[in-house]
């Protein structure tokens, strides 16, 4: 009973304007890579999802978008009836065939490897991830250059994909072929589109 | 405000909203690619920038400002009612200043002044292929695209030189976007193709009849085709406008009677208003009013 309540409370208020101020969020953050954008918590999903996440799946998915999810969320009925619920997403168990990604653990998530980099005519073909991670205060420093980045932009998140910098590198080396990264933090919510070139700060 | 109530916020619905938005980000994760969208009839025809309405309805917010250039003129028929539009179903402020929009909705011009980071500028596109005229193929276009085959688009403005001694191509003049994608500017005039480049703004390419999404984010590299002994030029003009006094902004021809009289005035109504407000008038104003 309690998680049949869970599943169906907590979507947007106004759905409208609460889709449109995330949106504008992600936007600017995949204009500017690696530039916080606070968002207010606009939803309260079951967890494992957190706020941030959540509010960004209910802004993009529905019908049309298939997603797939890691094993803590694809296995909480609670947050999969919620998104089920709230969007009317497509889910699948493949991740390459996934347009989104959600994943709760950064850490133990696939190598990029496992979703779609799109095809050489149609590089759009791709999944976006979403990664819920815990803030962007961590402690290894990234330094962003590319499109949508003035001199060079710092980035700090704290979880991150093992291995990140190798698997950025070869990401990056797919363009126009690659992923897209959308970090959901507590409060606010940066990317990494697959055009941004990393490398670790210097100590 | 009751009027409101007919239509949802920015007129489309919300699940034409989300797939706009995500053709959006795509957009702007792959600059200069068309991304493909399920483009939607709008109340208006095709041609009247049904493309950047569709754009500007998914990005626009309650606390958005939006102004709309048709040819750099915001008192043009275009321009007009796609504010007017915006006004009936998003009730958002409009403003005809360039430096007080967040949004700027425009018609083949970039304006003068330069533009802030954090504006948008939205473009309204009529063909989105750059090698659309060279080759009628989507299949191949895309292909081409795909092998990063643009030598196509070097022969077409090599012949240009053959033929005319110089590019002659003064509108929709090819770029190239990060080194990568060669893309179609839309029909503006050349003359605002070095504005693309490193612009602070975020710039989204509408496409409404070919159903096309394209984007430049801010601070990236725009390159006009050329060739090293044909360098890129943009267009200058003899006389600065006729109004303000301007030199160095790109001006429209006026027909001012049918005994062959013309003025040149600034194409970018804004920028001269504020210029002739500022005193900045012509040297001569009783020759332009003549």
């Amino acid at each position: 009973m309690r998680a049949t309540t869970q599943v169906f409370e907590g979507g947007f208020r106004d759905t409208v304007r609460n889709s449109q101020e995330i949106f504008r969020a992600l936007m600017d953050a995949m204009a500017n890579p690696g530039r916080v954008m606070p968002v207010r918590d606009l939803v309260n999903a079951p967890a494992p999802l957190a706020p941030v996440a959540a509010s960004i799946a209910a802004t993009l998915f529905d019908h049309d978008a298939t997603v797939w999810s890691d094993k803590a969320i694809a296995g909480s009925e609670a947050a999969i009836g919620w998104l089920k619920f709230h969007t009317g997403l497509e889910l699948t168990t493949n991740p390459s065939d996934a347009q989104f990604a959600l994943i709760s653990d950064a850490e133990t998530m696939p190598s990029f490897e496992a979703f779609a980099k799109g095809t050489s005519e149609y590089p759009d073909r791709s999944t976006t991830l979403i990664l819920q991670i815990d803030g962007f205060d961590g402690a290894g420093e990234l330094r962003l250059e590319g499109p949508g980045i003035k001199d060079i932009q710092t980035f700090a998140p704290s979880q991150l994909p093992k291995m990140f910098i190798d698997q950025w590198a070869a990401n990056r080396g797919a363009f126009p072929r690659g992923i897209d990264l959308i970090f959901a933090g507590k409060g606010a919510l940066a990317a990494l589109p697959r055009t941004t070139r990393i490398s670790k700060r210097e100590a | 405000m009751t009027e409101l109530a007919t239509y949802n916020f920015a007129y489309l619905d919300e699940q034409t909203k989300r797939m706009i938005r995500r053709a959006i980000l795509k957009a702007i994760a792959i600059p200069g690619y068309q991304v493909p969208f399920a483009s939607r009839e709008m109340p208006m025809p095709y041609g009247w920038g049904t493309g950047g309405v569709q754009v500007t309805a998914a990005v626009i917010g309650p606390d958005d400002t939006l102004k709309v250039i048709d040819q750099g003129a915001d008192d043009t028929t275009n321009a007009v009612s796609i504010r007017a539009f915006f006004q009936k179903t998003a009730n958002v402020r409009v403003t005809t200043k360039t430096t007080e929009a967040t949004i700027i909705q425009t018609r083949h011009r970039i304006p003068e002044a330069a533009l802030q980071a954090g504006q948008t500028l939205v473009y309204q596109v009529p063909i989105p292929e750059p090698l659309r005229f060279l080759e009628p193929r989507e299949t191949e276009t895309r292909k081409m695209h795909a092998l990063e085959e643009y030598g196509l688009m070097h022969v077409k403005l090599y012949e240009d030189i053959a033929r005319h001694g110089h590019i002659a191509t003064t509108y929709a003049y090819p770029v190239k976007v990060e080194g990568r994608y060669v893309m179609d500017p839309s029909p503006t005039p050349k003359f605002d193709n070095p504005k693309m480049h490193n612009s602070p703004a975020l710039q989204l390419f509408g496409a409404g009849r070919e159903k096309r999404i394209y984007a430049i984010p801010p601070y990236t590299e725009v390159v006009s085709l050329d060739f090293e002994d044909h360098p890129f030029e943009i267009q200058t003009f003899s006389q600065p406008c006729a109004l303000c006094g301007a030199k160095g902004s790109y001006l429209d021809e006026v027909i001012l009677d049918d005994k062959g009289g013309s003025m040149f005035v600034c194409s970018d109504t804004d920028f001269c208003e504020d210029r002739q407000a500022e005193g900045q008038l012509s040297a001569n104003p009783a020759e332009a009013a003549e």
